[in-house]
């Protein structure tokens, strides 16, 4: 992590799918996390998932989030199937 | 207290440890959750846990202290289990001290319900030669919703 990346990270279904525990992003100005699932989803294959039917959750700095927020330089974003512990 | 491991735990040592709360506590509500042999499958031999080290823990304690706001809870306890579990293995363990009974058994219920919907675990269940990411259930978003 630098003061130009974030840092994406995703679990379980997600990760395996994937083939991926984290990656780094460009961090641009007025960035939100439904801008970072759109551009992850434009890869094709596995990613479209991630605008598809099934919800993807999401969490910024460990915390719950929605598509609207924002993000910067050195935050943690994660993406994650609803949760099914207990 | 809040615990994530992948060991074993006993739930009557954790039992001792609430009575330990002073003697204005008159009511222990414990939840013991456990790995079952049916889900999204049938015939579960295990279960793989997975969690989001960090925020589990903050999710966690967001739960009691939302509880500790609404009910009298003098001490609350929860362990969670990661990693492989097999059949009858315990996963989930919530104890909560109170003054009365009805506080006791609704913060524990809360926090369980609650526990279920919104920190950060995912359970891939395993059978024979098959492996299965859990569905959330709406039967489970519907019990968290109903403390709203």
């Amino acid at each position: 992590m630098n003061t130009e990346t974030l840092t994406v990270r995703f679990f379980a279904r997600l990760r395996e799918e994937l083939d991926t525990e984290s990656l780094e992003m460009a961090a641009s100005p007025d960035l939100t996390t439904g801008d970072i699932l759109a551009e992850l989803a434009a890869r094709g294959g596995p990613w479209a998932q991630l605008q598809g039917d099934q919800p993807v959750m999401i969490a910024v700095n460990q915390a719950m989030a929605k598509p609207s927020t924002p993000v910067k330089a050195g935050d943690e974003v994660a993406f994650f199937p609803p949760v099914t512990g207990g | 207290m809040i615990t994530v491991q992948t060991d074993d735990f006993d739930p009557a040592a954790e039992y001792q440890a609430l009575r330990d709360s002073g003697a204005g506590t008159g009511a222990i509500a414990t939840f013991t959750g456990l790995v079952r042999d049916s889900g999204d499958l049938q015939g579960v031999t295990g279960l793989y846990l997975e969690h989001y080290p960090g925020m589990t823990e903050q999710v966690i304690q967001g739960l009691i202290d939302q509880a500790s706001q609404r009910w009298d809870v003098r001490k609350a306890r929860v362990i969670h289990r990661v990693g492989r579990l097999d059949l009858c293995d315990q996963i989930v363990f919530v104890g909560v001290c109170s003054a009365h009974r009805g506080d006791a058994f609704a913060a524990c219920e809360f926090i369980m319900d609650a526990l279920k919907t919104s920190a950060p675990f995912w359970k891939k269940e395993i059978t024979g030669n098959t492996e299965h990411w859990v569905e959330q259930k709406a039967s489970d978003r519907d019990r968290s919703e109903a403390w709203d």
